[in-house]
């Protein structure tokens, strides 16, 4: 967020309505309004004064209405932009002219209660639909007694109230006597899946909020006994499971069953609840947390008269399948929770795609309104080392641990420090500025922040050094948030202690760091798809939308995939061969890669047995789509599977149904869920197969509603619209009965006959009985993903499919810069997910080649050729074939590094034999001397013992 | 910082500053845009400003 603040290329107009969008794609007028903020932004330092004097007291909507605040505030200290503004809903002045008290106090006359609100008209190219999604309504709440009972909570005030910024400052209260709720139950699907308040679908994260709520609660209080009542636990995510497995490991509870109500009791609450078996129970609980669902956004309507695109029948954006991320408007597309309920990962995912698509469609214009940002010249360093240092509150994330102050008044006193204090957030967008002030007031040329993770923060405190006119090198970060206050929670004075131990050795090395060049390298701009499935199909047509050339490597004799029979495949598959910018080769498998981003090398063989040739393709970045296949498991359950006519797998049966044999439909079939999945054998859920399952049984239903069809399922998942299919299937007579893992269904054959037995909980009785068929949801395996990933040295989840560099905020990049992956080689997904995802991945890999070059890192290693003894030794152990071997003017070989390629990782450094290998940011004397600080308070420590 | 008023070639519109607009207006500047946001609240951020910490990775949510 603090990044779209400071980019110059984008313009943040807050407090704004839409008022009309008129035009066509490429050309569309927008008119806003702005309302009044009544604080001038540029003038407001958010110093927090006005609100200490504000004497009218308000609500807090940021915190759900949970405490109370000043109609002069700001949300959050880290909230972008970072200025206050008055709420005008309570304010004294604005409701009845009086009062102005903050005017005079705010020291930099930033408040102007003269501001009107503002009209402009914006002309666009194309728009972005990204409304997010709305609230559940609070009468479908009150059956729980919420509004009745403040112990009765939504789970977004529960984040609230696990927040250290929170009502409580991150203490979880009962908000009606402030005790620590010993007892807490979860009620899942609350305003989802239920027709009661028209929303039929599943919201898709509320189970897996849930979990993460409730794995929080239990480290903010180990002792706490938390129950989760659900239907079905939707983790059908990448690694999901796991997360629900943890939760168990840990002690949460989680039972299936239907919550009739919630009632105050006493001090208490009770809650009754109804299993399969039939039977009512209640139980008393000091809070109950209800996993509210995503609504759609509350001016859905509005937004889609004015814009004229069409909305679905629960009020979300309405898209089709293969075309994910547009609305029914050319031009305007849709990302995020708008387009239906999803998590944060699958929004980022959309908004990329969106993103990409964007740019394609007015491809003629980049370029034209971009700023390009300059910095200061990098000043003069001079030989004396004048150190800042600040050290980070973090809020109470390391401040209720690390006592701050201690450590910025020791860090005063070491050498070379010239200026130490302390701040609440040092990310917040005003601390940059300070930053950028102190480093100008003291003339710093070295600093040295003491706050969270440098993986999420280095890049941010290196720009605003660039900012304040010092090369991004001269910083250091120490980390003293995951290394003290988090591990150390239970040992403050440790913690402090071990927090100044990392703050002197950063002190030590920055002591001798210098500055270290920028470099760049042009780029290639073509890219080289490999899988021609779906996803590698939509991926390459949309580079080529954007503007770039780019080869398609297909292993089989043709395109398609695993869809080939679909008309969208044959669709794209006639769009890919008259695209004059993609060229394809079929029987063809990559052999080789070399090179690094912007500047690949890949060797690919294509054709037939005596017609393979071979062809070196150069290329500036790699999609991955290489896709995955049915699983067929030899055993399911613990049962031998012999796959016969009547023991199938969904996706055959979804064969035999789609032809025109009489009797394609049996009289009986058992349908078997996670055969093979979710810990069978496959470690994971395979996400697709309730659906095609749910959809399999309701085709059997159409062409013989009198068939009998059961399905055996552990939770059925199908989330989002898919629910709708689940309940037409149940109202279609449809049985699903779950089965536990430790009392399996057992498939047999008896001579010609089927049986099958399982445990039925709302019998409460073991049933048996001979189906004509059994039909088996027997997931999916990704295909060769471990060849790929040593071709092209990137990683794999203990599954083997590819794991991204950020499962949050990088979805679909890989950790090997200019390598992307999307579809099922990076986790099981249906159709519209594996488009939106390749979508996703032509956009991420289109930025290296818009951009026309790469920047190195300047921490990249470097050979003194002097010392090199041209052994060889750092070739053969780099891992990123980054060093190569070349000849001195006389003749002797010697080490090189190909910057582009270098990792940093140091392997080479640590093992040249005559130490001719120093990384940038991390030289031998930078490391010696913070090992000698680290070891100093070693040494005071046991001469003051002595 | 100077922010261009007038009519300019090459911008895209996003509508909603929550995580998916952010993310969509970062995106769109890398490949070669300029951008305007276009938030209805005070601050950017939507919901996942307000929640404590973020599945699948448990991080910051910021
Ligand atoms: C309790 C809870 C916990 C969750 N926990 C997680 C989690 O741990 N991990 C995870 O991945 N996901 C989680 N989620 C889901 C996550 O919140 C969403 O995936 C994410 O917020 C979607 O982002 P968005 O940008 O689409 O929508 P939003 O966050 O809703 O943002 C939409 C933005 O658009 C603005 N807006 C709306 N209408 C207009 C308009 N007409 N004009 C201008 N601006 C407008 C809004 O003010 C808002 O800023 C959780 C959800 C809930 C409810
Ligand atoms: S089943 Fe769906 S609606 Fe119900 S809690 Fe889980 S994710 Fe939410
Ligand atoms: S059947 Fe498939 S989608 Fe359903 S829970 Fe099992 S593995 Fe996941």
């Amino acid at each position: 967020m603090v990044e779209a603040g400071r980019s110059p290329n984008i313009e943040i107009l807050t407090n704004a309505d839409l008022l009309s969008l008129k035009g066509k794609a490429g050309n569309f007028k927008a008119d806003i309004v702005q309302r009044p903020r009544y604080i001038i932004a540029d003038d407001c330092t958010a110093c927090g004064l006005c609100t200490t004097y504000c004497p009218r007291h308000q609500v807090d909507d940021y915190n759900e209405g949970l405490n109370i605040t000043r109609p002069i505030h700001i949300d959050y200290p880290q909230a972008v932009p970072a200025t206050y503004y008055i709420d005008p809903r309570s304010c004294l002045h604005l409701t009845h002219e009086t009062c102005q008290i903050c005017v005079p106090v705010c020291q930099s006359k930033a408040i102007d209660f003269s501001q009107k609100p503002e009209e402009r008209t914006l002309e666009v190219g194309a728009v972005i639909m990204s409304p997010g999604f709305g609230r559940i309504p609070e009468d479908t709440l009150a059956k729980y007694s919420f509004g009745k009972h403040p112990d009765v909570v939504t789970s977004i005030e529960f984040e609230r109230l696990l927040n250290p910024s929170g009502p409580f400052t991150g203490e979880v209260r009962c908000l009606s006597d402030n005790r620590h709720p010993h007892k807490i139950a979860f009620i899942q699907c609350v305003g989802s899946r239920d027709i009661g308040c028209d929303n039929g679908y599943c919201s898709s994260v509320c189970c897996m909020y849930a979990i993460k709520e409730a794995m929080v609660a239990k480290e903010h209080d180990p002792d706490a006994e938390i129950t989760i009542y659900y239907m079905d636990i939707r983790t059908q995510g990448k690694e999901f499971d796991a997360a629900q497995k943890r939760a168990e490991d840990k002690g949460i509870k989680f039972v299936r069953a239907k919550v009739a109500d919630v009632m105050p009791w006493g001090n208490h609450l009770r809650l009754t609840y109804s299993t399969l078996d039939g039977t009512h129970s209640f139980k008393p609980f000091d809070m109950v947390v209800l996993s509210v669902g995503l609504e759609s956004p509350p001016d859905a309507d509005k937004l889609a008269d004015m814009a004229g695109f069409k909305l679905n029948k629960y009020n979300f954006c309405d898209t089709d399948t293969f075309a994910p991320l547009a609305t029914s408007k050319e031009g305007i597309y849709v990302a995020g929770a708008f387009n239906g309920p999803m998590d944060i990962p699958e929004s980022v995912t959309q908004s990329s795609g969106a993103a990409g698509i964007a740019s394609g469609l007015i491809k003629k214009q980049r370029g034209r309104g971009i700023i390009h940002k300059s910095y200061p010249d990098e000043k003069e360093l001079g030989d004396e080392v004048r150190i800042g240092v600040f050290v980070c509150h973090c809020g109470i994330n390391i401040g209720s641990v690390v006592d701050v102050p201690d450590v910025s008044n020791y860090a005063g006193d070491m050498d070379g420090v010239v200026y130490y204090t302390e701040s609440l957030y040092s990310c917040s967008q005003d601390a940059q500025e300070v930053l950028k002030e102190k480093i100008k007031e003291h003339d710093l040329n070295r600093v040295v922040i003491a706050a969270c993770s440098p993986r999420t923060h280095e890049p941010l405190f290196q720009e605003t050094l660039k900012d304040a006119g010092l090369n991004r090198s001269l910083f250091e970060m120490v980390n003293i948030r995951d290394q003290c206050s988090w591990v150390h929670a239970n040992e403050p004075g440790a913690a402090t202690d071990k927090s100044k131990d990392l703050v002197r050795m950063a002190v030590a090395k920055a002591r001798h760091i210098q500055p270290l060049p920028e470099q760049t390298v042009p780029v290639n701009k073509t890219g080289l798809v490999i899988g021609g499935g779906i996803g590698g199909m939509t991926a390459a047509l949309n580079l080529a939308d954007q503007g770039f050339n780019c080869s398609l490597v297909e292993k089989q004799d043709s395109l398609g995939g695993n869809f080939k029979t679909l008309s969208h495949t044959k669709k794209l598959i006639d769009l890919v061969k008259k695209n004059k910018l993609v060229t394809v080769y079929t029987d063809a498998q990559l052999q080789q890669t070399n090179g690094f981003v912007g500047n690949f090398t890949s060797i690919i063989t294509s054709g037939k047995g005596a017609k393979v040739k071979e062809y070196t393709l150069d290329h500036g970045v790699i999609i991955i789509a290489t896709g995955a296949r049915e699983h067929r498991p030899e055993t399911v359950l613990g049962n031998t599977i012999k796959y016969s006519k009547k023991v199938v797998t969904q996706s055959e049966l979804a064969e035999q149904l789609e032809g025109k044999g009489k009797n394609r439909a049996p009289d009986s079939i058992v349908m078997v869920q996670c055969a093979g999945s979710r810990g069978d054998d496959l470690n994971y859920c395979s996400k697709t197969c309730c659906t095609t399952a749910v959809q399999n049984a309701l085709r059997v239903k159409e062409i013989n509603p009198d068939s009998q069809v059961i399905m055996l399922y552990r939770d059925i998942r199908t989330y989002g619209y898919a629910e709708d299919l689940y309940q037409d299937a149940r109202q279609k007579g449809v049985l699903f009965i779950p089965y536990e893992l430790n009392n399996k269904p057992v498939i047999a054959e008896k001579g010609s006959k089927l049986s099958v037995s399982y445990f039925d909980p709302i019998l409460q009785d073991d049933v048996s009985m001979s189906p004509q068929m059994v039909a088996l949801s027997v997931g999916m395996v990704p295909e060769e993903t471990d060849t790929l990933s040593k071709l092209l040295k990137v990683p794999v989840t203990a599954d083997s499919f590819f794991l991204e560099a950020h499962v949050k905020l990088r979805p679909v990049e890989l950790p090997v810069d200019g390598v992307y992956v999307c579809g099922l080689a990076h986790s099981p997904k249906p159709i519209n997910e594996i488009i939106v995802q390749a979508q996703a991945a032509s956009a991420k890999s289109a930025m290296p080649l818009v951009k026309g070059y790469v920047t190195v890192d300047p921490i990249v290693s470097n050979v003194d050729k002097d010392i090199c003894i041209g052994c060889k030794l750092c070739t053969s152990l780099c891992p990123y074939q980054a060093i190569q071997m070349v000849k001195d003017e006389n003749n002797r070989p010697k080490a090189e590094t190909i910057v582009a390629s270098c990792k940093a990782c140091g392997i080479c450094a640590s093992h040249c034999p005559t130490f001719a290998i120093s990384m940038g940011g991390f030289t031998n004397e930078q490391l010696n001397s913070q090992i000698q600080a680290f070891g100093q308070a070693v040494m005071e420590k046991e001469t003051e013992a002595a | 910082m100077a922010k261009a008023t007038k009519s300019r070639e090459g911008t895209v519109m996003v509508l909603g500053g929550g995580i998916a607009g952010v993310q969509a207006a970062l995106d769109l500047t890398d490949l070669g845009y300029y951008v305007y946001l276009v938030e209805k609240s005070p601050a950017i951020g939507g919901v996942m400003a307000q929640l404590d910490k973020t599945f699948p990775t448990n991080d910051c949510s910021l």
